[in-house]
């Protein structure tokens, strides 16, 4: 009786670990096969069909066409503006909101609460969005992707329970020794709170990174273009002309294939690589979240 | 006289005199701290209230020149034309199904991968596994569209692959039957990971002695992740799916966008993604702030709904 069991659970463990390694295989495969797919020789690719196990010879060509083309570079110079200078606007004005909404005996805080949650259960649309960016002037801005998504209340709520977390004794006795407001967040809270501001950067900047619908309702010059809406251009529109120039009809088709992988390989290596070094306080940030449901 | 004596507080102030106190009192002593949170108050009414105030062009005929403002009232002409239209059944069948697809498929993925992990005993390969599939989660949305195009396509290796079972190898996103299929394994694929992520932490406080009495009564690892592991996370579960009916119509039309087209509209236009088109690709801003608005409006009710129903059934609520 007691070895039957002993089998069954082995059964069980096999189970376990085949599902778990056919998840892994499926999640990696595809990221694989873009990386072999951008060294690939552009001539032997687009002949090949099906799965790709390894490089199919070795070429450089469509990194050389992707690093020379002016528009992912112009794309990397504008999301890099995007992501450190909307990083640090949302971190300001999420501290501020978050310092203040997590003091005590504050007439107002519960009102102010209410004012900045509802607006998480009930938004007045896209359109209405659109005029008043248009309205307050900030259409075809680079700004138009950091000022109207100054903070995200989410965030918000994440960071003022983590500050609630702090003791009182240690404001109180700062208090004693004159300290103003201003010298309670940047000397005590934001100090003691470096994990949740880790988890804040993490969360403002892969966001940034990424996000491209709203550039593209906003911007229309095309030196203004963050790296999303290149890569839009060259991956979902198939555009890759602008970068085989100068190459006859059937070398561009060719080339333009493999231009596609390089283009992601570039676009996506950076925030690839920092990611592990970084996942544990991207799950912190979950727990904490998750705390105040 | 009545405030001569309540300053002097020989009488009860009444209530309102005491509130007025209250709130002079409170200002004295907090005015620095409103006035740090001023610029999140202007930020929240400039780009969060005027565009609920703005919502009124659903209402009237919007024109640029005249302005929110000074635009005609066209009562509820917007609303009538889109609950007639042709548009309004197949938008909204396709929000409710790809939603309900979502919710059927999508939802459970992450808490099966969940158990999983639980089960996995070698550190190395469970931190492996984690890692990996938390990854495409970080993955920008134009990339994975990007990627989902070019291995669906005739050529493609998706595509090539299903050959082997006999697909006639069209294009994947150029078939309207394909859509939601593919717009669900995406989502599966994108978000098991980190969606996972909550199920594990709840995991962790589940009570190990009871493991070890089920261990003593001979139960299975099987039976254990049924009658306890399961049981033991299921107040997370509930509470995430109720925030999922909260969100039911609210479907990812970011997406939809980068993978629909004209051929797919039947089944893949969403009412998010109907109204980018009608309102900011054709400028039938009135329109589609009233199709936005209906869409809000039933967020809100799907939202208070789900959480009325949370906090009789799980006693546990957002509000």
């Amino acid at each position: 009786m007691k070895r039957e069991k002993g089998a069954f659970d082995r059964l069980f463990d096999v189970f376990v670990y085949t599902a778990l390694s056919a998840l892994v295989i499926v999640t990696l495969y595809p990221l694989v096969y873009v990386l072999f797919a951008s060294f690939s020789e552009p001539g032997e690719f687009i002949t090949h069909k099906g799965f790709l196990w390894r490089p199919l010879g070795l070429s450089f060509d469509a990194y050389e066409s992707v690093i020379r083309n002016p528009g992912i570079l112009i794309g990397y110079r504008n999301t890099f503006f995007i992501v450190v200078a909307g990083v640090a606007v949302n971190l300001v004005m999420t501290a501020l909101a978050a310092y203040v909404l997590s003091r005590k005996n504050v007439l107002w805080n519960n009102a102010i609460m209410f004012f900045i949650v509802f607006t998480m259960f009930f938004s007045g649309g896209l359109i209405p969005l659109y005029l008043i960016v248009k309205g307050v002037g900030l259409l075809d801005s680079l700004w138009s992707t950091i000022v109207p998504f100054a903070v995200s209340t989410f965030n918000l709520i994440i960071m003022r329970t983590s500050f609630m977390g702090i003791p009182d004794s240690l404001e109180e006795s700062a208090k004693i020794d004159g300290a103003n407001h201003a010298t309670i967040l940047l000397r005590i809270i934001l100090p003691l709170s470096m994990p949740v501001i880790a988890v804040m950067i993490l969360y403002y900047a892969v966001d940034k990174w990424n996000g491209w619908f709203y550039a593209s309702i906003f911007i229309k010059s095309r030196d203004l273009y963050p790296l999303q809406l290149v890569l839009r251009e060259i991956l979902i529109a198939n555009s890759t002309d602008s970068m085989t120039a100068g190459a006859d009809a059937g070398d561009r088709h060719q080339i333009g294939e493999t231009i596609k992988y390089a283009t992601i390989v570039v676009a996506t290596a950076p925030i690839l690589f920092v990611y592990p070094f970084v996942q544990r306080y991207f799950v912190k940030g979950v727990m904490i979240g998750s705390l105040k449901g | 006289m009545a405030d001569a004596r309540a300053a002097l507080g020989t009488a009860k102030p009444s209530g309102s005199l005491a509130m007025k106190r209250r709130v002079v009192k409170d200002f004295a002593t907090n005015k620095y701290l409103y006035l740090m949170i001023v610029p999140v108050l202007v930020y929240y009414a400039v780009f969060h209230y005027a565009p609920m105030y703005g919502a009124l062009i659903a209402f009237k005929e919007y024109s640029p020149m005249k302005g929110i403002l000074g635009s005609d009232w066209a009562g509820l002409k917007h609303f009538e034309d889109f609950f007639n239209s042709y548009y309004f059944w197949r938008i909204l069948k396709n929000t409710i199904l790809i939603s309900l697809y979502t919710l059927v498929f999508e939802f459970p993925a992450p808490i099966i991968l969940a158990l999983l992990i639980n089960e996995v005993r070698n550190k190395a390969f469970k931190r492996t596994a984690q890692t990996i599939t938390y990854m495409p989660y970080f993955i920008s949305l134009v990339v994975i569209c990007g990627i989902i195009t070019d291995f669906t396509n005739s050529d493609g290796v998706i595509n090539r692959f299903f050959m082997l079972f006999g697909y006639d190898g069209q294009a994947m996103l150029q078939r309207p039957e394909l859509f939601r299929p593919i717009y669900v394994l995406s989502e599966i694929w994108q978000r098991i990971g980190w969606e996972s992520i909550i199920y594990i932490a709840a995991l962790m406080s589940v009570d190990m002695e009871q493991y070890e009495a089920a261990r003593m009564d001979g139960a299975s690892r099987l039976k254990q992740m049924f009658y306890i592991t399961l049981p033991g996370i299921m107040p997370t579960i509930a509470i995430m799916l109720i925030l999922r009916m909260g969100n039911l119509m609210n479907v990812g039309f970011e997406k939809i966008i980068l993978l629909y087209n004209p051929v797919t509209y039947e089944t893949a236009d969403v009412i998010s993604s109907f109204v980018y088109r009608k309102g900011l690709l054709e400028f039938g801003w009135s329109y589609g702030s009233a199709v936005g608005l209906f869409n809000s409006v039933i967020n809100l009710a799907l939202l208070i709904t789900a959480n009325w129903i949370s906090r009789r059934v799980n006693n546990s609520s957002l509000w």
